[in-house]
């Protein structure tokens, strides 16, 4: 593999926990929900993916947890938001922590502190043919699975988004009042778009247990699900956009690992240079803001994003 | 009556869930739930020491609850105070030589600016990044929390490193910087005296002043308040600089009245359990400083829990998860029953 075909191949396994991520929050957020708590059921489904992958060795099975995770948060945030009308923000917070919470003491109380329990690895799965083209065939066509979902969703979820149903599900965001009055279900809309969101977050997690590492860590989410918050933003709320948005942030990722292969050195000018480590870890998270300075003020999100509806009578 | 029970049970339905998740993780872990709850309260208000090391964790909970508090009332969303105090302790250590050479009745009040400056600068940058460049601060404040670990982390290996240059840590600060323990042997100090009398001023600030009135009718409603004539965008960035001053402050009083050393992990998530306590204390000062009481109880209770029962402090953050959820679901109940009578008044009328 030639040094190119390596960097990007690693980008595209490193953006796709955040792809699968704003995928799931876009379809919650254009229904008028900001999930705030992907980052915790990221953590969920990374922990449930770890757990059934070791108990069952099948990797598979791993995902299918993830999702039921995500799925089982996502459901306890929409009752919580949509059919309680709690603050979205505040509720968001309570989950994110509570996840922080109960990962690390479940990880703790199954697997103990010194266990090297490692779950089964989702394995490549090179297509035919496509994976022999040049340079493309080794960077798209050799992922996991996982990475291929994250493109037919991406498409599936801009199409929807242009059908009828998705014109509902956009009207929930725009003018909940607006949907209402011409018959679109606000809360039921709402309530399977925050479960949807969920599911993906949840998925999202699995990656990060069964295709990019075999193990899981306290809090290893750090942060992901607020850098697909800035995907989502960033993508314009839009599939494709998000795909591309989530590519420069998984970027900035591999160059870290890139960096820190090669000893942290780096030549500039004609300068060896040592990079601290710290530099490199904090490189992902100084790359979201400078993106979000950048361009978060010239977008704007659904019009009732955050807004809990509640009829008047 | 069924009213009332139902309300009761509507009430309690998350602390008893959560209660019973956590018997049960600790159950499958192989430990005692019962023992694991004696040594929570043994470790948090059994004796004079536990009492001590209850008020000594509430001490910058209460001042970084403080500051979260300010800003949500605002209406803005600042989860950095996790940052904000590593950038307070981290200021205070960086100048430590040369708040060393002031006589100790100065060193410690200019400290305690210094603190509060850094602090409220990192938090200015996303005020800032909201005011200016339409960030959301909900994002921005997290990612600022991964950059001052990661800052904070290269300082101790680094150019803060201790002398001897063999320990990620920074030397111990100046004596006259370390705030006066006030029951020796036990490890309380002065600066659980100064969280108290922080969240007066808070009280003050909130209630009693125009910019206090104007911070917080932006919070309820920026269109409102907008139109009213207030400058939203300066209440945003007021409540911020507070806010992180705050934060700043509680890593001060952490570092000079605790650890005396800087070093990588220095707030075991303070900045995050702050949000409990200042949602949990219903952004009200006087709120803030019970539920930072029964927080710091909770952490002094876990750190003897892990030590007696075997059961990991990570479950703690458990805890604080529900506390939010709850709280979340107890103030839109509260609203959906006003918004109930208001709408029985209307039709009436």
């Amino acid at each position: 593999m030639t040094g190119l075909e390596e960097f990007l191949t690693g980008t595209i396994r490193l953006s796709a926990p955040l792809i699968l991520a704003a995928l799931g929050e876009i379809v919650a957020q254009r229904s008028g929900v900001i999930n705030i708590s992907i980052e915790g059921m990221m953590l969920g489904g990374a922990f449930a993916g770890f757990a059934a992958g070791v108990a069952t060795g099948s990797p598979a099975a791993g995902v299918m947890a993830a999702a039921a995770a995500g799925a089982a948060l996502g459901s306890v945030f929409a009752f919580l938001c949509v059919v309680r009308n709690a603050d979205q923000i505040v509720a968001g917070m309570g989950i994110n922590i509570a996840m922080v919470g109960l990962t690390g003491a479940l990880f703790r109380a199954l697997f103990g502190m010194e266990s090297l329990a490692s779950a089964p690895r989702l394995e490549d799965w090179p297509i035919p043919v496509l994976s022999q083209l040049p340079v493309v065939g080794r960077v798209f066509f050799e992922q996991s699975l996982l990475v291929y979902v994250c493109g037919a969703l991406a498409l599936g979820i801009w199409l929807f988004l242009r059908s009828p149903q998705g014109l509902g599900l956009r009207a929930c965001g725009a003018r909940p009042e607006a949907a209402d009055a011409a018959g679109v279900r606000v809360g039921l809309t709402r309530f399977a778009a925050v479960v949807f969101g969920g599911t993906m977050a949840g998925v999202a997690g699995a990656y990060l247990t069964l295709a990019q590492t075999s193990s899981f860590a306290e809090n290893m989410t750090s942060g992901r699900g607020f850098i697909a918050l800035a995907v989502v933003i960033f993508g314009r709320w839009h599939p494709v956009g998000a795909v591309l948005a989530a590519l420069v942030f998984g970027g900035a990722n591999e160059a870290q690992f890139w960096f820190q292969a090669r000893g942290s050195q780096a030549v500039i000018a004609g300068v060896q240079v040592h990079i601290p480590y710290q530099a490199l870890l904090a490189l992902p998270y100084v790359v979201t803001l400078a993106v979000l300075t950048v361009f978060a003020g010239s977008y704007r999100g659904p019009r009732a994003l955050g807004k809990p509806y509640v009829r008047s009578r | 009556m069924n009213g009332r029970l139902g309300q009761l049970a509507g009430t309690l339905a998350f602390p008893l869930a959560g209660l019973a998740l956590i018997a049960g993780i600790i159950l499958l872990g192989g430990k005692s739930p019962a023992l694991g709850l004696a040594a929570l309260v043994s470790g948090s208000l059994g004796g004079a020491f536990a009492l001590a090391e209850t008020a000594i964790r509430a001490c910058p909970l209460l001042l970084a609850g403080l500051g979260v508090a300010v800003a949500f009332r605002a209406g803005v969303w600042n989860i950095g105070a996790e940052g904000q105090i590593y950038f307070g302790a981290l200021a205070v250590v960086a100048l430590a030589p040369v708040l060393g050479l002031l006589p100790a009745a100065a060193a410690v009040p200019a400290a305690f600016l210094v603190a509060a400056a850094a602090g409220g600068f990192w938090a200015w940058v996303p005020a800032f990044l909201r005011t200016r460049r339409g960030v959301q601060e909900v994002i921005s404040t997290i990612m600022l929390n991964f950059i001052a670990i990661q800052l904070v982390s290269w300082c101790v290996h680094g150019p803060l490193k201790e002398s001897s240059g063999q320990f990620p840590y920074s030397d111990e600060i100046p004596a006259s910087l370390m705030l006066p323990r006030l029951l020796p042997p036990t490890r309380l100090h002065l600066g659980v005296l100064f969280a108290v009398a922080a969240a007066a001023v808070v009280w003050v600030f909130l209630f009693r002043t125009l910019r206090g009135f104007q911070l917080r009718a932006v919070g309820a409603s920026p269109e409102a308040a907008a139109h009213a004539g207030i400058p939203t965008e300066r209440s945003v960035w007021e409540a911020m600089a507070v806010s992180g001053a705050l934060a700043g402050l509680a890593g001060a009083v952490q570092l000079m009245g605790v650890s005396h050393i800087l070093f990588e992990k220095f707030s075991p998530g303070y900045g995050y359990t702050a949000i409990a306590a200042a949602l949990l204390g219903g952004l009200h000062p006087v709120g803030v400083a019970l539920a930072s009481g029964l927080l710091g109880a909770l952490e002094a209770g876990a750190s003897a829990m892990q030590r007696e029962a075997g059961i990991s402090t990570v479950i703690v953050y458990l805890v604080q998860g529900v506390i939010i959820l709850s709280v979340a679901h107890q103030a839109a109940r509260r609203r959906a029953a006003t918004e109930a009578i208001r709408q029985r008044g209307a039709q009436e009328v």
